[in-house]
């Protein structure tokens, strides 16, 4: 459904991308993940034939792109970063209004119509100005407006950022539904938890090239040990330079708090009990673990 | 004689981005149409009231004073400098604060570039809606003209028209421009400032452009809304116009190089 091959993209002396290689498969939900600037949106852009790479191919839904970049989107349905619904319209006009421009004739954006209102559960807010919409209703507004001409692949630029647990549960919700009637997704997002929940493969990106590339199981089982035992509180600094490194595989400190990857807890777990000042916390070690050790934990801004 | 592939052919191309032209502006203009249908009336009042009161109050008051201007009352003289002026804003206007609002604020040409539509099309169909704009301002004015009787002859009349698309093809692909390299929109008063107040003191629109000193009326032929006025006026009183070809060929090619600046500009602005 999407193929890229050595996508290379600079600004100025920036490398945005240096030689991105990817594969979606139809049907397939796929994420993006990498820290801000690591070059999501920019290869959105790129897909989309928005702007022109430096080097490198692109075929997306059977059409190369840039030079078939028209086509391409007529089978492409878009959700943005940020909202740009059209404020002049009402919610049921926004869907019409995004029909006419993939060409398509009145009568067949009113056949969808109603069926994209009840799936974005605006059903009772078809007249409503786009004003009166909470975050999360402009959202699914959005991925209805996104669904209007039916295409076979989604691109979700970080869909569920800004809203409440409640609506992101709905944009999930709508998300899985999606796949269950086969469409192909490809979603940046910044949340591991939704990566983990919806993508059956996700790829990290790091400086303009991937770093890791699979199903989010199985990074975690290749790239990090099982479990995490997360230790804080008073006396850590004596208790890490004493203990650490003889009861984990590998320990990191971040701010005040130190996390052991190991095979098995117990044994920290253990040792833990002869601390009483120190706290803890056992988990499964999760997608979050991977891409903060493959991408590094320094803010970036 | 350049052949097409000289160096220097190929860098103005390069820097101009030639536009690539299709029909599938035409629901970006329908887009803009539905917009403006919802609140016509009190837009067309809006936007002629401000023309309407210069022309009429000027027209009788000042009128009344004067003897005949460019061999015609002065009412004559003024309407038909009215015509190609409130095209003129009209067109302007349109590109300038609401094409500022759909790209800037609202985003709506994001939006629509996610569709097979390029910025070549969303800014074809912004241009066209100003034409579209300008020709629903001129008519209300040959409106007035027809009602009080100003014109020499009714049907050559009608030729004003046209001539109004072409002044708001002028004038949406210059402040297209502007629209590309603003900030926010207090950047625009400079346009009005610089540019616009100025064409309506120089080029004709409430005296004869020989009233000027010679070196300014050296500029004042420059000017695109000169051309405009020297194509309306002649059409108003009933005689054919000078230079038609000249006047015609001025206001498409201020046009139409606005709005390929503008496309070049504003693609740099938004994809990159």
């Amino acid at each position: 459904m999407l193929k890229v091959r050595g996508l290379t993209k600079k600004y100025g002396d920036t490398e945005v991308l240096r030689g991105l290689d990817l594969t979606v498969r139809r049907g397939e939900c796929f994420g993006l993940l990498g820290p801000n600037g690591a070059g999501k949106t920019t290869t959105l852009r790129l897909l989309l034939g928005l702007i022109e790479p430096d080097s490198g191919s692109i075929e997306l839904a059977g059409f190369s792109v840039p030079k078939h970049a028209r086509e391409a989107r007529m089978k492409v349905g878009v959700v943005p970063q940020m909202d740009n619904l059209d404020p002049d319209f009402s919610v049921r006009e926004n869907l019409f209004a995004y029909g006419r421009y993939f060409g398509m004739e009145k009568s067949a954006i009113a056949a969808r119509v109603p069926h994209l209102l009840e799936f974005a559960g605006l059903a009772n807010k078809a007249d409503a100005k786009i004003t009166q919409l909470s975050g999360g209703m402009k959202r699914r507004l959005t991925l209805a407006r996104a669904l209007v001409h039916d295409p076979d692949i989604l691109f979700l630029d970080e869909p569920t950022t800004g809203l409440d647990p409640q609506a992101r549960h709905l944009i999930w919700q709508g998300l899985r539904q999606l796949i269950a009637d086969g469409k192909t997704i490809v979603l940046t997002t910044h949340f591991m938890d939704e990566a983990e929940r919806l993508t059956d493969r996700l790829a990290i990106l790091d400086h303009g090239c991937l770093v890791a590339e699979g199903a989010p199981r199985a990074l975690i089982e290749s790239h990090i040990e099982p479990v995490v035992v997360e230790v804080f509180g008073e006396g850590l600094a004596d208790w890490t330079r004493n203990h650490a490194a003889s009861l984990c595989q590998r320990f990191e400190t971040v701010g005040e708090t130190l996390f052991c990857y190991s095979n098995n807890a117990d044994t920290v777990i253990d040792a833990l009990k002869h601390a009483p000042t120190l706290r803890y916390l056992h988990r499964p070690s999760s997608l979050e673990d991977v891409f903060l050790k493959l991408t590094g934990r320094d803010l970036r801004d | 004689m350049f052949s097409s592939n000289s160096p220097g052919v190929i860098y103005v191309i390069r820097l101009l981005h030639l536009p690539q032209l299709s029909w599938r502006f035409i629901p970006v203009w329908h887009r803009n149409y539905l917009v403006w249908k919802k609140l016509a009336i009190p837009a067309i009042l809006g936007n002629l009231a401000d023309p309407m009161l210069y022309m009429l109050g000027l027209g009788y008051g000042l009128g009344s004073l004067l003897p005949d201007v460019g061999g015609m009352p002065y009412l004559t003289f003024l309407a038909a400098g009215t015509v190609a002026y409130s095209t003129m804003n009209a067109a302007t206007f349109e590109v300038l604060y609401s094409s500022f609002s759909r790209m800037h604020v609202q985003r709506t040409w994001d939006a629509i570039m996610n569709a097979p539509l390029t910025l070549d099309d969303v800014m074809l169909g912004e241009l066209t809606w100003a034409v579209t704009k300008s020709l629903l301002s001129g008519l209300a004015i040959l409106a007035v003209i027809w009602g009080l009787g100003l014109f020499g002859n009714f049907w050559m009349t009608l030729w004003i028209i046209p001539v109004v698309a072409m002044v708001g093809f002028c004038f949406g692909g210059m402040g297209l421009v502007m629209n590309a390299v603003s900030p926010s929109y207090d950047f625009f008063l400079y346009y009005f400032s610089l540019v616009i107040t100025p064409m309506v003191l120089l080029c004709g629109v409430f005296f004869p452009v020989t009233q000027l000193p010679e070196v300014v009326q050296h500029v004042s032929a420059w000017l695109p809304l000169t051309h405009a006025i020297d194509l309306v006026r002649p059409l108003v009183t009933g005689t054919v116009p000078d230079a038609i070809g000249l006047h015609v060929a001025a206001l498409l090619i201020y046009g139409s190089l606005g709005y390929v600046i503008a496309l070049t500009l504003t693609r740099r602005r938004l994809l990159k």
